[in-house]
């Protein structure tokens, strides 16, 4: 409870408007493609030279929490994921909008992000040592496992037809291995320059998701067809507040896998939203709805990429290492001001450690209250004409890929990849599975990789990757999460499955 | 409208007017000066090239504000082949350099520079790599960790940054010194990476770098074995022994060199201003004592000093690399 004492130091003037600024900011950053939370915190930290330690990082925790969740804006309204985080978002919350429900999505994804992220932040207070200690459990041959657990979700996320799901995830997986192989320095599929640093996550997301859309309104409006404009009509804000409250599982399905895979290091927010939605889809009784705009999809990805933040900084505020990508910038943030995070941090600095974590738990209501406030502005945007919509959306998407690299190679890519995903939604690939294919090969094959050449030097492959109770718990799961996948298959669709006997 | 247009397209003549002017150099620099960095937003050298040119505005320093760039990729290539071949020659884009990084992706080849490509300006870091093993280790000094690898060749393994970089060269060269033989595990996270494997136990030991190092000794997660550099580290870690105080000859080939460059080919009368003005920057007190409290050893060379260093990195890291 001794976190309680700190509060003050929140509440200070100076903080106080640092903290609404950051997550004023922090939404307009998340909400913008190509922006990522890690982009978002390194721009802030030249900020934060100026200031007190403990108001620099109020300023950065704010960002942090606020661009997670403000890329469910650009996920919903414009089907483009701000971050990778938020790629579950966008396959209900876009169908949701379109059905006319997209004030309705933003607040239920606003509400769900404030309930995920608060439990997280307590997690991170009340069992820090406790948590630390698991994420160190998780050694290469557990993180492949983990990501071969990711890869047996492929095949039913976002998709009508199992087989075609699996293959879209095959493209991402093969999309994954271009570049150079940082274990045994390989250089793998590297026809120009452009892709000597593989393809990098971000571009790809902006040109899956962005470019397919564009072409869309633009071919449609060539044709003079009719074109399914976006309206954002009001929504009872009292409706929201009840229909969180009686989404209780997948809320809790949301927060619960959002922050244990958010512990994880290396792993980290990427994978929190995609796995949170699958799991939601699997034990709700409509499983059929999700993917045509169910608010239960968005209500678990959202609370899911959330709770991811806190616990995101069990390893580094513990431990100095820092878990994921936005940690590490953190961390940066934390040096520059002489504050070596460990194990006693909290007893040579409580009061910028608490103040930093109290922020963060004051940061989440207000990321709420701003949040839904954004649901009124959006309307106003969404009522564009359509092609202006997508000349605007084609120049995010351009400005988002150059902005991460200030590289035109990612913007090429990125277009390249958009106009291949445009034929091959035209014959029932989906965007989804090919993404988590990209984001989950470089954890599989680099754990794998690395695995192998400890296992070398100890009893072997087998004995490495086959034994301790982490192996076979997460070998188990990839076995009833493929067998599940088969059974469900079976059952729903006899006629499908007559069809696709091969797999 | 028309008016409008033509304001505009004199502004624009003006304009490149202006920037013709500045590849004379006279006044160079009269904009602000980009820096490329071959690695992500918030790792060790984006962030210390963040500190070290943040009084590059100064009236008594460049005079113009520095920005960064991030490149990121393939261990720093990117960065460097894109560098190398694509930046502009004016000096208004320089880049971090990474020694012996840069200069053993050359000599291993597939990119396409070499030191040749580059000419140093002043070098503002020195981060020695250092031997580190977890707190409950069995070993607790740099013999008996060197004595248990001979006598089971191939049982150690250590965890590093990446293939060809600074851990990765300290591990050669103790490996050509003793005879023994490790099992060297790059990781695909950076030193971070490396750091947990050690503090977690995945590896029987790690090499890192000095300022990493010492922050996970403070905070009680690991051991530091010794240091692979000429002199003790008196203000981080005087304590721990140099390799060669262990009776290893391995010298500071290894240590993690960062400083600025340009592109071959630009004017030598801006090379000049730069050399004289950037040392003078990175010793600046603001900037030392930002270094200082983040941690990160401060070592502040003359590109004439830098040139010598660069030129025995070369030859060493051409013979060390042979065959592999």
């Amino acid at each position: 409870m001794e976190f309680l004492g700190y509060f003050g130091g929140v509440f200070e003037p100076v903080s106080l408007l640092l903290l609404i600024g950051g997550t004023i900011g922090g939404l307009i950053l998340g909400a913008t493609p190509g922006l990522s939370p890690t982009m978002a915190v390194a721009l802030l930290i030249p900020f934060t030279f100026h200031l007190a330690p403990a108001q620099g990082l109020i300023l950065l925790g704010a960002a942090y929490t606020s661009t997670v969740a403000g890329g469910a804006v650009s996920a919903i309204l414009l089907k483009i994921p701000g971050a990778p985080a938020n790629i579950a978002t966008a396959l209900d919350g876009n169908e949701m909008a379109r059905q006319g429900h997209g004030a309705r999505a933003l607040h239920l994804s606003f509400l769900s992000s404030g309930v995920g992220g608060v439990i997280g932040v307590l997690l991170l207070i009340f069992l820090t040592p406790m948590l630390a200690q698991w994420a160190l459990a998780f050694g290469p041959s557990h993180l492949f496992w983990l990501a071969i657990l990711g890869v047996t979700v492929i095949g039913s996320l976002d998709s009508k037809s199992f087989v075609k799901g699996l293959l879209s995830g095959c493209i991402g997986l093969w999309l994954s291995m271009i570049g150079f192989d940082d274990i045994y320095g390989a250089q793998r599929f590297i026809f120009t320059d452009a892709l000597t640093g593989g393809i990098h996550i971000i571009a790809a997301l902006i040109g899956i998701f962005a470019i397919p859309q564009v072409l869309e309104m633009f071919s449609k409006g060539r044709d003079g067809r009719a074109i399914q404009t976006i309206a954002v009509p009001d929504h009872s804000l009292k409706d929201s507040f009840r229909e969180i409250l009686g989404s209780g599982r997948a809320l809790t399905i949301g927060t619960v896998v959002g922050s244990i895979v958010g512990l994880i290091p290396g792993v980290g927010g990427q994978i929190a939203g995609l796995v949170a939605y699958d799991q939601a889809k699997k034990f709700s009784p409509h499983k059929d709805k999700f993917g045509t705009g169910h608010p239960e999809g968005v209500i678990a990805a959202e609370a899911a990429n959330n709770a991811m933040v806190g616990p995101s900084l069990v390893p580094l505020l513990t431990l100095s290492i820092p878990g994921s990508p936005t940690a590490a910038v953190l961390l940066g943030g934390l040096l520059i001001h002489g504050i070596f995070p460990g194990t006693d941090l909290f007893e040579r600095n409580p009061e910028v450690a608490w103040t930093f974590i109290n922020s963060m738990l004051i940061g989440q209501v207000l990321m709420v209250v701003f949040g839904i406030y954004t649901a009124v502005w959006a309307a106003k945007i969404a009522r564009a004409p359509i092609p202006i919509m997508a000349s605007a959306v084609l120049v995010l998407a351009v400005f988002g890929s150059y902005s991460v690299q200030q590289s035109m190679g990612d913007v090429t890519i990125m277009i390249s990849l958009g106009v291949a995903m445009f034929f091959l939604e035209k014959f029932g690939f989906s965007a989804a599975p090919l993404v988590l294919g990209l984001i989950l090969g470089p954890i599989a094959e680099a754990n794998f990789n690395q695995g192998t050449l400890i296992a070398a030097a100890q009893d072997g492959p087998m004995v490495y990757f086959f034994t301790g109770p982490l192996n076979l718990l997460l070998i188990l799961l990839v076995v009833l999460s493929v067998g599940y996948s088969f059974w469900s298959n079976m059952l729903h669709a006899p006629g499908s499955a007559k069809l696709e006997p091969a797999e | 409208m028309k008016k409008l247009m033509t304001r505009l397209a004199m502004s624009l003549a003006g304009a490149a007017f202006a920037f013709a002017g500045t590849a004379l150099a006279g006044d160079y620099p009269d904009r602000p000066v980009g820096v490329a960095v071959s690695y992500g937003a918030g790792g060790a050298t984006d962030f210390q090239a963040r500190i070290v040119t943040m009084v590059a505005g100064n009236e008594d320093m460049l005079g113009q504000p520095i920005y960064i760039v991030n490149k990121p990729g393939a261990g720093g290539r990117v960065g460097w082949n894109w560098f190398s071949t694509e930046a502009e020659t004016d000096g208004y884009m320089m880049s971090a350099y990474n020694v012996p990084h840069f200069i053993a992706q050359s000599i291993k080849g597939g990119v396409k520079y070499s030191a040749d490509s580059f000419e140093p300006i002043a070098n503002w870091g020195a981060d020695p790599a250092v031997v580190i093993v977890g707190k409950d280790s069995k070993f607790n000094t740099i013999q008996e960790m060197i004595d248990f690898a001979k006598a089971n060749p191939g049982k150690v393994t250590l965890s590093g940054a990446g293939l060809f970089v600074g851990h990765h060269i300290a591990a050669l060269q103790i490996q050509k010194e003793t005879g023994a033989k490790f099992a060297y595990i790059p990781t695909k996270g950076g030193g971070a990476a490396a750091m947990k494997a050690v503090i977690a136990g995945d590896v029987l030991g790690g090499i890192n770098n000095l300022s990493d190092a010492f922050r996970a000794r403070e905070a009680g997660n690991i051991k530091i074995l010794a240091v692979a550099d000429l002199e003790r580290n008196a203000e981080f870690l005087p304590d721990v022994p140099t390799l060669m105080e262990a009776g290893y000859n391995v010298d500071n080939s290894s240590v993690n060199f960062r400083g600025l460059m340009v592109r071959k080919g630009t004017p030598q009368e801006v090379i000049d201003k730069l050399a004289a003005k950037v040392p003078e920057m990175f010793a600046h007190k603001r900037v030392a004592k930002r270094m200082k409290a983040g941690g990160s050893p401060v070592k502040v060379m003359s590109r004439a000093e830098v040139q010598t260093m660069w030129a025995e990195r070369q030859a060493f890291l051409a013979d060390l690399l042979k065959g592999l």
